[in-house]
């Protein structure tokens, strides 16, 4: 024990007086820390006050959208704007009601800057008035020395060039609500905007950018001497879309005034080039907050401008089914191309007569003349023979019902009825109702954006699927072969027969659209006409044949049309819908007849992603549209 | 001199519980309280960091902060005998630890300091200073009065400081190479070395200062130069300490309220939740807030003290003066930066400050300083009685 007894009270004594120092040390700290907080309070919080140097957070500004040459549809606009550092300010509300008396506010504006005087975190700025003219800035300036902590910003709001054309597949944006605002306090800076449909809201995340950092030295009125330091953040990426702005300003005119809906996909890719719902909105309206006195004249408005018809109008598809009727049966094997049946002009099952369009009758009759003729009486046959379940399936295979991975939201599915679906619904399923089935009517639910698919995969034969969005940045979103769709694997000569009634459609004299054959010089197009009641006329109209034309308005049959071309080497694939529009062949055929010229004869071959023309030389084009 | 702690305490180890509910029993739970105690405070100093959300900083440090924790109670479960067999191994472990750092780091800011183990971020030189300690320690348990005041028998002792503080400092990470060869003097001058060879070497590095101050790296001389002048670029590298101050000096006596420093919640402070994160809980709870901080502190640094004054064996008395000389230095450089007293150096507040790999180096000492106080009568070998 002789070392122990050696050597701990020499390890006692050094730890007492190691402990001793450290204790002085911490003395030093606290008398230090004294001296700052209570002795010198009132110098550091005067510094505090004044903190001559001042960080804040900027919104970056919002990625553009382009479409597939680059030309803008989406892009940002600059504006000043008045904002308000609350905490540089002694009391401010007066500085609010102030600001109101000198600028001038709404009363609805003031009461919302109250309540965020209240809840807003003191840090942020807060907005006061956007969109300043030089009348508002100078009088800011004047009265500086009055309205301490308000100082004037430049922001960026929303331009949509296309406006009204491309509302519905663009989308809009619009500010943050107060839940997604508290849930990501980025959200929370002024100018911050969120998508809320179409391709703002699925490429919400891309097109946000990251906020920057502007520093700026404030004099004691809290007004900004200089700017030290602004990093503008980065902005948020380009997204190029697959849509021709050209093309869609021709469907929007060719549309507008009625109610409707035209999409063209091309067949070898699956790239949407137009997507059109007529009416449209204006979006630019959402970036600052809808007037109510608009909204109300929207959601009043008979023909619901909000709602896209493109993706989410459902329609009973009439005649432009019978493709789908025509292939399931053929594959199915319960018809051959050269199987004829006798059309007297109606079909009686059972005490119910289903007429033909013709009530003089078609006679007999095989697949591919049905089609051109658009015969009801022999898919009346057809869709007793192959039934719904293998219609709906074939529906579905074409791509007309179910879902496509088109990149936009809400995008509807469709609705083809099924025997199982009938049976859990406990619906007496009669004959008739597969009857009328076989020609698109009865409880049958489609897209126009189905309707094209469907289309393009009658064309190429394969699974081509359609997408709205081509590139994010440089980054291709999609490859760009043609071949990469799975081949549909269906029998070769049944598609022949199909494309080969199509085709007689439109170029041959009884064909139902013969006047929408193309005028391109040995380029045809092949097409379906349909046109589907939404009235059930009554016994006496029917036996005499009213013409539908003398219907009110909105009892009228919905027009459609849907085509691909050219006919033996398709590119690509359209479909017209015209909300009671009478025929397909007079209201729905001629747009399509446009549009695919247009397509026909335009060089289609994109930009590279992340292409951005300033000048929308195309665009203004494609605005004059034409003749 | 008679020893504080007289002989009528000490019954023979064999006579206490050996068993885990006695060795818990036997644990300094008042030291366990005090650190959750700072936790809680980190906590609440990380929530407002963030504006009063507990992503991205406060949530996840206080997970950690409770892992570290059961692996603190669950290290001071182990025999201290068994620890100081470990010692050189571990050095040799740290030493070869730095040595991938400067070979494969990860650099940040600058330095390479880091190195990514399965995806957990390690910072070596913390665990250095632990094993610094222990290898000293296990060096000088069985050394007489004799042998310490012989001159031969401290140059290992003396390589075994220098060759990491060397490593480490070339990282470079200035403030933690001091702070490791403080340990190590520290641990050398509770074992009893003289006091003319401590002033031999506090006077070369004197002679050496101003040679070395020529190597330094541009920003390390910046953060001298700011301390010498902080008006000299309020902008540039005096920014942090102006605001720093700025933030102390006006939370004044009772603060200015959880969540409502003008400082903290304006983000004029960059970085806060790290190295300046004392500057959050003196701004919101004023010199009220910072005393409570610094008693709780300066009262574990004062228990660390007692338990190795506490402590039968030389290993256990060096280890813990060690492990409290450390927690000490922790604090006191980053407070002192914080008051603008010392240059900056990138020391975090334990327990406190945003971060995980100095959370667990600082529990994992604390969790050898607990075994040194649960084994504070164990016996070493019996020769080591005689």
């Amino acid at each position: 024990m002789k070392r122990e007894r050696e050597i701990r009270p020499i390890f006692t004594r050094r730890a007492l007086l190691l402990g001793a120092a450290e204790l002085g040390a911490f003395g030093v700290l606290g008398s230090r820390l004294y001296r700052m907080q209570v002795l010198e309070h009132g110098k550091y919080a005067t510094l505090a006050k004044h903190n001559s140097i001042n960080e804040r957070l900027v919104a970056p500004m919002r990625g553009l959208i382009t479409d597939r040459y680059g030309t803008l549809l989406a892009s940002n606009k600059r504006h000043w704007r008045a904002m308000f550092m609350m905490v540089e300010a002694p009391d401010p509300a007066a500085v609010v009601t102030r600001f109101a008396g000198i600028v001038g506010l709404d009363p609805a504006e003031t009461a919302r800057i109250m309540r965020d005087l209240k809840g807003k975190p003191h840090y942020i700025p807060l907005l006061l008035k956007d969109y300043l003219d030089w009348r508002d800035m100078a009088r800011i300036e004047v009265h500086a020395t009055d309205l301490p902590g308000v100082f004037v910003d430049v922001g960026a709001s929303r331009v949509y060039p296309f406006g009204e054309q491309m509302a519905h597949v663009v989308g809009y944006v619009a500010r943050p609500t107060q839940a997604e605002a508290a849930a990501n306090p980025l959200l929370a800076l002024p100018g911050m905007r969120v998508g809320r449909a179409g391709i703002e809201r699925v490429r919400d995340a891309a097109l946000r950018g990251t906020p920057g950092i502007v520093q700026t030295e404030v004099n004691v009125h809290g007004t900004v001497v200089r700017v030290l330091d602004r990093d503008n953040g980065v902005q948020g990426r380009t997204v190029q879309t697959t849509l021709d702005a050209g093309l869609q300003s021709i469907a929007a005119q060719r549309l507008s005034g009625q109610s409707g809906a035209a999409v063209m996909i091309d067949t070898q890719n699956g790239e949407v080039l137009t997507m059109s719902s007529e009416p449209g909105f204006d979006p630019t309206l959402f970036d600052t907050g809808v007037p109510e006195s608009v909204w109300k004249s929207w959601m009043s408005n008979p023909r619901h401008p909000m709602s896209d018809r493109a993706t989410r109008g459902l329609y009973a598809p009439g005649s432009t089914f019978k493709p789908c009727t025509a292939l399931a049966a053929l594959e199915a094997g319960v018809i051959t191309p050269q199987t004829r049946f006798f059309c007297p002009g109606y079909l009686k099952l059972g005490n119910h007569t289903f007429y033909c369009w013709d009530h003089y009758g078609h006679g007999h009759i095989n697949v591919v003349t049905a089609l051109q003729q658009s015969c009801d009486v022999f898919f009346y046959h057809a869709a007793l023979l192959v039934g719904i379940d293998r219609m709906a399936a074939m529906g579905r295979r074409l791509g007309l019902i179910g879902r496509l991975p088109l990149g936009l939201p809400a995008v509807s599915e469709g609705f083809l009825p099924t025997s199982g679906w009938a049976r859990r619904r406990r619906l007496v399923w009669t004959k008739g109702n597969t009857v009328i089935q076989g020609i698109g009517q009865g409880y049958t639910q489609v897209t126009p954006l189905g309707l094209a698919t469907m289309t393009a995969r009658i064309a190429t034969g394969r699974a081509v699927e359609p997408h709205v969005a081509r590139g994010i940045g440089r980054d291709l979103l999609h490859q760009d072969q043609p071949d990469r769709w799975p081949e549909l694997s269906l029998d070769e000569r049944s598609l022949a027969a199909v494309r080969q009634g199509m085709f007689e459609v439109v170029n041959t004299t009884k064909g139902t659209a013969y006047g929408a054959r193309l005028a391109l010089p040995g380029v045809f197009m092949a097409g379906k006409t349909g046109t589907a009641q939404v009235h059930d006329n009554t016994q006496a109209q029917e036996k005499a044949n009213l013409s539908d034309a003398t219907l009110p308005w909105k009892f009228r049959p919905n027009a459609f049309f849907i085509a691909f071309a050219p006919a033996h080497a398709p590119r690509v694939a359209v479909a017209v819908a015209v909300e009671h529009g009478d025929e397909g062949a007079t209201a729905a055929a001629p747009i399509a007849h446009d549009l695919v010229t247009a397509a026909l004869t335009r060089d289609l071959r994109a930009a590279p992603p992340g292409t951005v023309v300033e000048t929308p030389a195309e665009a203004s084009a494609g605005r004059s549209g034409p003749a | 001199m008679t020893p504080l702690l007289t002989d009528k305490t000490y019954r023979p180890y064999y006579e206490r519980g050996t068993g885990i509910p006695a060795k818990l029993l036997r644990m300094n739970w008042l030291f366990v309280l005090a650190c959750c105690a700072v936790a809680g405070i980190g906590y609440a100093a990380l929530y407002s960091a963030a504006g009063g959300h507990g992503q991205p900083y406060a949530t996840p440090q206080i997970e950690r902060f409770f892992a570290a924790l059961i692996m603190m109670i669950a290290i001071a479960m182990v025999d201290i005998r068994l620890i100081a067999k470990m010692a050189w191994p571990l050095y040799g472990l740290g030493l070869l630890l730095l040595v991938a750092v400067w070979k494969f780091g990860h650099v940040g800011l600058g330095a390479k300091r880091w190195l990514d183990v399965g995806g957990v971020h390690l910072q070596p030189s913390e665990l250095m200073k632990l094993f610094l300690a222990l290898a000293l320690g296990a060096w000088f348990q069985r050394a007489s009065h004799e042998q310490v005041g012989n001159p031969l028998f401290l140059v290992p002792p003396a390589l075994t400081i220098l060759l990491p503080a060397a490593l480490i400092l070339k990282e470079p990470n200035l403030g933690t190479a001091v702070i490791t060869m403080s340990i190590g003097g520290a641990v050398m001058f509770g074992a009893g070395v003289r006091w003319w060879k401590f002033a031999i070497v506090l006077a070369l590095v004197a002679v050496i200062a101003p040679f070395a101050y020529h190597h330094l790296h541009g920003y390390q001389k910046e953060r001298i130069l700011t301390f010498l002048h902080p008006g000299r670029d309020p902008l540039g590298a005096g920014y942090n300490i102006i605001q720093s101050k700025i933030a102390l000096g006006s939370g004044g006596m009772w603060g200015q309220g959880y969540l409502h420093g003008s400082q903290n919640q304006l983000n004029f402070l960059p970085e806060k939740q790290t190295d300046f994160v004392f500057t959050i809980i003196a701004e919101e709870f004023g010199f009220a807030g910072s005393a409570v901080l610094l008693s709780i502190l300066l009262s574990m640094v004062a228990m660390a003290t007692y338990t190795a004054l506490r402590c039968r064996h030389q290993f256990g008395r060096l280890v813990a003066i060690g492990i409290s000389t450390n927690l000490f230095l922790y604090c006191f450089v980053n407070l002192a930066m914080v008051m603008g007293l010392i240059p900056v150096g990138g020391v975090p507040l334990p327990l406190v400050s945003y971060g995980g790999s100095a959370l667990t180096a600082v529990m994992l000492g604390f969790g050898v300083l607990m075994s040194v106080h649960v084994h504070r009568d164990v016996e070493f070998e019996a020769a080591d009685s005689q």
